[in-house]
């Protein structure tokens, strides 16, 4: 029964959205109060109907409901309680309605906060976000359905990836699609600009918390993915520029590019069409990405859902590149630029350069996924496009870009005066190369990572005197010394919340470095009760064991690690063994530290269990990375309070 | 810009797009086998009944070696019909279908075998050797081999039933 009902769910809310999206696009033509009011009540149908088949799948996920062929692919007995909920979204049908129900609920918060704050656009607005839902809801009941019956029923299930069985698989996907679908609210409101006419800075104004939340959770997903990798598959690494990594990275890069250019048209009036093609870019490029993990037309190590639904986007795709490139083109002689730049040495041309980098980052990123597929349709080679072609572009790219994460928000408007120039940057320069010569003295000797971090520092340094030269004019004022900082970081939320996120980007900039200049590796077969030696750590083979768990097989080895400092510890490090997978999972041990982890992979092993292969790993300030995020939570928090800056 | 040169922009995502469909008509996992054209490798396995099957055995028929798993859903649910109705079919001219079951437990095959009624021998690959020798990286792969014992044709996922008149009737035809 619970099958019928679901499916019976989406099938009505395709016809809601459908209804709503028409009703909502022919009140903003006509300005039809009673249409408007009509698609209302239908979004609240499709976020109350896709949310109830959310509920009642994850409901067949809890009871093993195998007559539904999704969850018998999904999970098996053994399956435990918690990944069995997180098994709802581990593949394609059941990813597609988490992804609908969080759109649904951002066009219900649309509706209770912008019907009235942006009465000119919200009937488009209305329109462009109930046209995307009936689009994933045309997915659910045509191409991917959910609740699909399989006849016979299977006495039990194939099971869950077991690369989806860990914590981060439950966080990942959530945060990735919370962004993903996020960006959907700013190209909206692009379209309802375009379709109105009103291009102006009105639209930016309303979307930019819109934006800061949607490029946060992206940014959220990719560092939780990115601690997925690292203490998940077993490499050791937490990026791999692989398509799918791609395909979130690239909205990420334009995404952040946006958030730089608005600022430009709200204070300068330039770059209209600029911005709105950026918007277009950002949303096309989250279904590009989509497409490209659900297609599987380019092939990748995780890849996870394939399906006959790439048709489906590349149609919806072309749709929207193509509809709103058109709607550009259309609004042609409204989109010219009020103001101009006047000199190449102020933020307009910083904030400009940052633009530049980053979509020259993001078309890198686009090209060498995109390569194989036109090695193959112009050479009929099968390539494929690897880190190193990946690092060598982007790397001097991301350099440039945290170099004018120290100019840009210190630079005057307009015209930089020498003195302006003089009073902030001096200093910040002169420590920045202080850092240098220090880390120089302190033995670093790559000449990149001495660069990046000497970088880094400088940008610290233009934030901290920023942020001291703004509290002694408060304290001046009388103000004492926690109150004065509250103050400021309250009152200017926007600029020193996108400060904190800077210094959060800067951690993790310290924490990529690290790890990519001074991890050490090591891979070695051991006899029981020989010793290993990694960069002042001994791991010493004491034994293997086997268990058997709920539904894999696991082989554990215990070492026992020593590193002079500290007391010896166990370390357990496992491989695993599930009767659906033909090679074994690994389970990585690891001790995770600020100055560096230590991390141990279980390889090929004798059965009675005389040696055993393993791989250690000291991975440098990894951490960091980890730590980065939180700041920038932190300040992507802050940055999306209502402003409250009184009228001076 | 003239009123008509701006209508570039939309176009100029064309080329993009088109890309993209070209990518339908590939299959990234088809990487051609290197097994194809080589002489299949010899394998001796007990089946469900306990009788012995090998490919020895069969040299002189067009073999069809189908790696399969109960658990293997949909796709082994899928060509399990086709393969019995293309062993019906073909068994007097000279064709057999061998079932490679691995990775699995007896219960479970067995169930399987009874749930499709299947006829043609059927054994399990209870070391992997068989699947690591044939390279075979999921189920269902199946393989094609002609009277002289070579691996001719690799087909990964689903058997349909024109794939399998198809290259059987080819594989016949070819002395």
């Amino acid at each position: 029964m619970t099958p019928e009902l679901g499916q019976a769910a989406l099938v009505v809310a395709l016809a809601l959205a459908l209804y709503g999206s028409v009703a909502a696009g022919v009140a903003g033509a006509r300005g039809r109060a009673t249409l408007l009011e009509s698609a209302q009540h239908a979004a609240v149908g499709v976020f109350v109907l896709l949310g109830g088949a959310l509920v009642l799948l994850t409901y067949a996920f809890l009871t093993f409901d195998f007559s539904v062929r999704y969850v018998a692919s999904n999970t098996n007995l053994g399956t435990p309680f918690y990944y069995r909920i997180t098994a709802v979204w581990g593949a394609l049908e059941g990813s597609i309605i988490l992804w609908g129900t969080m759109l649904a609920a951002y066009t219900l918060v649309v509706i209770f906060t912008q019907r009235e704050r942006a009465r000119e656009f919200y009937p488009w607005v209305l329109a462009v976000m109930l046209g995307v839902l009936t689009f994933f809801l045309l997915v659910m009941t045509v191409a991917a359905p959910p609740f699909q019956r399989l006849a016979p029923v299977p006495p039990d299930g194939r099971g869950l990836n077991p690369l989806l069985e860990d914590t981060g698989m439950i966080t990942h996907p959530v945060a990735l699609y919370l962004g993903f679908t996020g960006f959907t609210v700013p190209f909206a409101f692009a379209i309802a600009a375009l379709a109105t006419g009103r291009v102006g800075e009105a639209w930016i104004t309303l979307t930019r918390r819109w934006t800061i939340i949607a490029w946060y959770f992206l940014s959220l997903g990719l560092l939780i993915g990115g601690w997925w990798s690292y203490h998940v598959l077993g490499w050791g690494g937490y990026w791999a520029w692989d398509p799918v990594e791609n395909a979130a990275f690239m909205p990420w890069l334009t995404g952040t590019a946006l958030l730089h250019s608005v600022m430009i048209q709200e204070r300068r009036r330039m770059l209209k069409l600029w911005n709105l093609a950026l918007v277009i870019l950002t949303f096309s490029l989250t279904l590009f990405g989509t497409f490209l993990t659900r297609s599987g037309i380019i092939a990748s190590v995780h890849a996870f859902t394939q399906g006959a639904i790439g048709a489906f986007f590349l149609g919806f795709l072309a749709l929207v590149v193509l509809g709103s490139l058109a709607l550009l083109a259309w609004r042609w002689e409204a989109l010219r630029s009020a103001g101009q730049l006047d000199s190449v040495v102020s933020r307009e041309s910083a904030f400009l350069l940052n633009n530049v980098l980053l979509i020259a980052a993001a078309f890198t990123v686009f090209f060498g996924t995109v390569f194989p597929l036109l090695s193959e349709a112009v050479r009929g080679v099968k390539v494929s496009v690897g880190a190193p072609f990946f690092n060598q572009v982007n790397v001097p790219l991301f350099l440039s870009l945290i170099f004018l994460m120290g100019v840009g928000p210190l630079i005057a408007w307009r015209r930089a005066s020498r003195e302006n120039l003089r009073r902030n940057f001096v200093g910040p320069i002169l420590v920045g190369v202080v850092a240098a010569a220090l880390f120089w003295v302190l033995g670093v000797r790559s000449a990149l990572a001495a660069l990046s971090l000497a970088l880094t520092v400088f940008v610290t340094a233009t934030i901290v005197l920023d942020l001291a030269r703004a509290t002694r004019a408060r304290l001046r004022s009388g103000e004492s010394l926690p109150r004065a900082v509250g103050g400021l970081l309250v009152r200017h939320n926007r600029r020193y919340g996108g400060f904190i996120v800077h210094l959060g980007i800067l951690v993790i900039a310290l924490g990529v470095t690290g790890s990519q200049a001074w991890s050490v590796q090591t891979e070695t077969t051991l006899r029981q009760g020989e010793v290993a030696q990694l960069a002042g750590y001994r791991i010493r083979f004491d034994g293997l064991a086997g268990n058997e768990e709920s539904n894999h097989f696991r082989v554990v080895g215990s070492f026992t690690v020593t590193n002079g400092r500290a007391t010896p510890a166990v370390m357990r490090p496992a491989k695993k063994f599930y009767p659906q997978e033909s090679s074994p999972i690994a389970g990585v041990d690891y001790h995770l530290g600020l100055r560096e982890d230590l991390y141990i992979v279980l390889g090929d092993f004798a059965r009675d269990g005389t040696h055993a292969t393993i791989k250690v790993q000291v991975n440098r300030l990894v951490s960091w990375i980890w730590i980065g995020g939180v700041i920038l939570t932190l300040g992507a928090a802050l940055a999306i309070l209502p402003e409250r800056r009184r009228p001076a | 810009m003239t009123r008509l040169w701006r209508w570039l922009i939309p176009l100029s995502a064309l080329p993009i797009l088109v890309l993209l469909a070209y990518g339908f008509r590939l299959n990234p996992r088809d990487v051609p086998s290197p097994l194809v054209d080589r002489p299949a490798t010899a394998f001796a396995l007990t089946t469900f009944e306990g009788q012995p099957v090998s490919l020895e055995a069969l040299r002189g028929k067009v073999v069809v070696v189908n790696f399969w798993a109960s658990w293997c859903n949909p796709a082994c649910y899928e060509e399990a019909p086709v393969l019995e109705r293309g062993w019906r079919a073909w068994r007097d001219r000279g064709v057999t279908v061998v079932g490679v079951d691995i990775q699995d437990t007896v219960e479970a095959a067995q169930r399987f075998i009874r749930q499709f009624d299947l006829t043609f021998p059927n054994a399990r690959d209870t070391s992997g050797k068989v699947s690591i020798d044939y390279g075979v990286y999921g189920v269902p792969e199946t393989f094609f081999i002609d009277r002289q014992g070579r691996i001719r044709h690799k087909h990964v996922g689903a058997v349909t039933d024109e794939v399998f008149r198809a290259t059987v009737s080819r594989l016949l035809a070819a002395e």
